[in-house]
């Protein structure tokens, strides 16, 4: 059995100019140990998944559809019910680790009380195991700094502890959401270091959303790209980095400048500006952006398919040699 | 570089004082540009490159004296600039320019993308009749990718990446010589990092322009540079034609820098080479003595404590470093 599978999740919010659909459609599955990446620009809807599948939508949201995850479905799940998932089998790392943690409160209490919550451990032997961890996510001195502030900390310092924390409850799934966006490329190279130590050691899957095609690179193993609430293509992480096929995936890859090219020629572009939600016009998505679309882009949307073992993509060109 | 430059940079420091706590605390100096110096010709890129507080933003607001500079000087087409005031500043501005990072916040959502571009030729040309104006306005929308139907409209109209654009006609409206880029692209997304980087490489060629591209992403600025100063700290630690410092970085900390960028192609990630540093960035108001990288770098010996590494001459670079390219 798969540990996660979504089912034609849809996210929906109501606002003052209109329902606005983030999320339609979303498919997909995830073994134990695997690393999923969800890849896409802003407003493509990857957070919202998550946020969706853990009940942390904002009031005016709605989520439907099926979220089985090891047999439980979460959608449904009454408040108390998904606390007991929520930061114990599944738990989230985000972007910004200062506004996730809590100013007032030393590190240790914050650690102690997720165990003390979760595991129903004592007072010294939740102090012990949270050192435990932060050795183990490499934060120096652990033993004293535990008792620190979180604004004693650096930014990497602080997304260890993030993740230190997350980690406490041995998860059986770790959703982190653009971990490194908000960290200097030093400290992003050190802690996509750690999560990649973290997967050999401990059976955690990992959902990792990013914009970051290079960090994408460096630590996943299969990888769904989302373009205004859909996926639009889904492979291995070889498949979608050398045998891409959806017209946006291609783009994508093709309009990074790359460190390891020479530069100065001009850089491939997608024409155009990313989707308005609010205002998609029918058919594809990505039609007006796209240089290779036809009549029936315009006024078909095109369903995701599988066209091969595994892989997925959502367009009507047939590409597939 | 036998003509004269277009800018010299020498020396530049810009510390900002932090009164300590107190009646009887120092103040001390957060030295956020330490001694740069630099020399720009006419129609270059530089690219300036290093982690958040190594003092590229301030060096920046520095040069066109955004913010009073403490020592050093700025020359400009034989001028000097630093320690001018507001006023006398003010005929040098119309040929220097800046573009900051976030698209939105830095145009005024109060005014039509006609008033916002047209703002600097009725500060500097009152007398312009206002046809001309608008005449102006039009071609800059154009040269820049806006649709001139677009003029009145209002800034919450138009995505981030026409933001940008806008913010660009706007540097552009008075024909600036130097144009500072402040991390343009960041907030962008990658899709219209694109767009926006190429149409920078363009209108240099197009007009003529001088640019100094500042970012924290080492891709884009390879890409659109032809010279890369590395800073750390408040320092610049090397200084190189773009190709050389991206095959052959002689600092340790341009080396780590380099190996840390992550690579979008699998194989390529895997079997690189990764040179993690580790620990922090010290803290600016509390630096290390001697090299400001000595307590992170992978090479560092017993002479880094106690001497500053001053820039010197390698082959076609410049480095900061005692024991540059060993090891």
């Amino acid at each position: 059995m798969a540990l996660l599978e979504v089912k034609n999740l849809n996210v929906r919010f109501s606002t003052p100019d209109g329902e606005v659909a983030a999320v339609n459609d979303m498919s997909f599955s995830m073994e134990a140990g695997e690393t999923l990446g969800i890849v896409g620009e802003s407003g493509s809807g990857k957070s919202q998944t998550v946020l969706a599948m853990l009940q942390l939508l904002a009031d005016n949201g709605t989520a439907s559809g099926e979220v089985n995850f090891r047999g439980t479905e979460l959608l449904g799940l009454s408040r108390n019910e998904i606390n007991q998932v929520r930061g114990n089998q599944i738990a989230m790392i985000f972007q910004d680790p200062m506004t996730c943690l809590n100013p007032y409160l030393t590190v240790e209490r914050q650690m102690r009380e997720v165990l003390e919550l979760h595991k129903d451990m004592k007072r010294d032997e939740a102090r012990a195991t949270a050192i435990a961890m932060l050795n183990s996510v490499k934060i120096p001195d652990a033993e004293r700094r535990i008792d620190m502030y979180p604004h004693e900390f650096s930014g990497g310092m602080r997304q260890r502890v993030m993740i230190a924390m997350a980690l406490l409850c041995n998860p059986q799934l770790l959703i982190a959401d653009e971990p490194t966006t908000a960290l200097d490329v030093t400290v992003q190279a050190q802690i996509i270091r750690l999560m990649n130590e973290l997967r050999e050691q401990i059976d955690t899957s990992i959902i990792l959303i990013t914009h970051d095609l290079g960090v994408v690179a460096g630590l996943c193993d299969r990888v769904a790209v989302m373009y205004a609430g859909r996926i639009v293509e889904f492979g291995t992480l070889d498949e979608i980095f050398y045998d891409p096929h959806h017209p946006y995936t291609r783009g994508l890859l093709r309009s990074i400048p790359r460190l390891d090219q020479a530069g100065a020629t001009e850089l491939e572009t997608i024409p155009g500006d990313p989707p308005n939600l609010q205002h998609l016009p029918p058919g594809c998505a990505f039609q007006d952006r796209c240089t290779q679309a036809f009549d029936r882009c315009l006024t078909e949307r095109p369903q995701l398919r599988d066209f091969a073992e595994g892989r997925r993509s959502a367009c009507h060109l047939e590409i597939v040699a | 570089m036998s003509e004269a430059p277009l800018l010299r940079v020498t020396d530049l420091r810009v510390h900002f004082p932090i009164r300590g706590e107190g009646m009887f605390a120092k103040t001390r100096y957060l030295k956020a540009v330490d001694g740069v110096s630099f020399d720009l010709a006419a129609g270059e890129t530089l690219g300036v490159v290093g982690e958040s507080g190594c003092g590229k933003s301030t060096l920046a607001r520095g040069i066109l004296g955004l913010i009073p500079v403490t020592a050093g000087s700025v020359i400009w087409l034989g001028e000097e600039l630093a320690g001018l005031t507001h006023k006398e500043m003010r005929k040098y501005r119309e040929e220097m320019q800046i573009i900051f990072q976030d698209p939105l916040a830095s145009l005024n959502p109060r005014m039509t993308v006609g008033e916002i571009i047209a703002e600097p030729l009725r500060v500097f040309f009152p007398r312009m009749p206002n046809e001309e104006r608008k005449a102006k306005v039009r071609d800059l929308m154009k040269l820049v990718g806006l649709l001139p139907n677009q003029i009145n409209r209002y800034p919450h109209e138009f995505s981030g990446g026409q933001c940008q654009r806008i913010g660009i006609a706007r540097a552009l409206v008075l024909d600036p010589q130097l144009i500072i880029c402040d991390e343009p692209v960041s907030a962008l997304d990658v899709s219209i990092q694109a767009q926006i980087v190429n149409l920078l490489m363009e209108l240099q060629r197009e007009l003529g322009l001088t640019l100094i591209f500042i970012a924290h992403d080492l891709s884009v600025v390879r890409h659109i540079s032809r010279r890369v100063m590395v800073m750390y700290l408040g320092r610049a630690v090397e200084i190189a034609d773009r190709n050389d410092l991206y095959e052959n970085p002689l600092h340790p900390y341009t080396r780590a820098l380099i190996s840390a960028v992550p690579i979008p192609d699998p194989k390529k990630e895997r079997a690189k080479q990764e040179q993690i540093l580790t620990g922090d960035l010290p803290s600016p108001l509390n630096p290390p003595s001697g090299c400001y990288f000595r307590t992170r770098c992978p090479v560092a010996r017993d002479r880094c404590a106690e001497e500053t590494p001053e820039l010197r001459k390698m082959g076609n670079s410049f480095v900061a470093c005692h024991f540059a390219g060993e090891g």
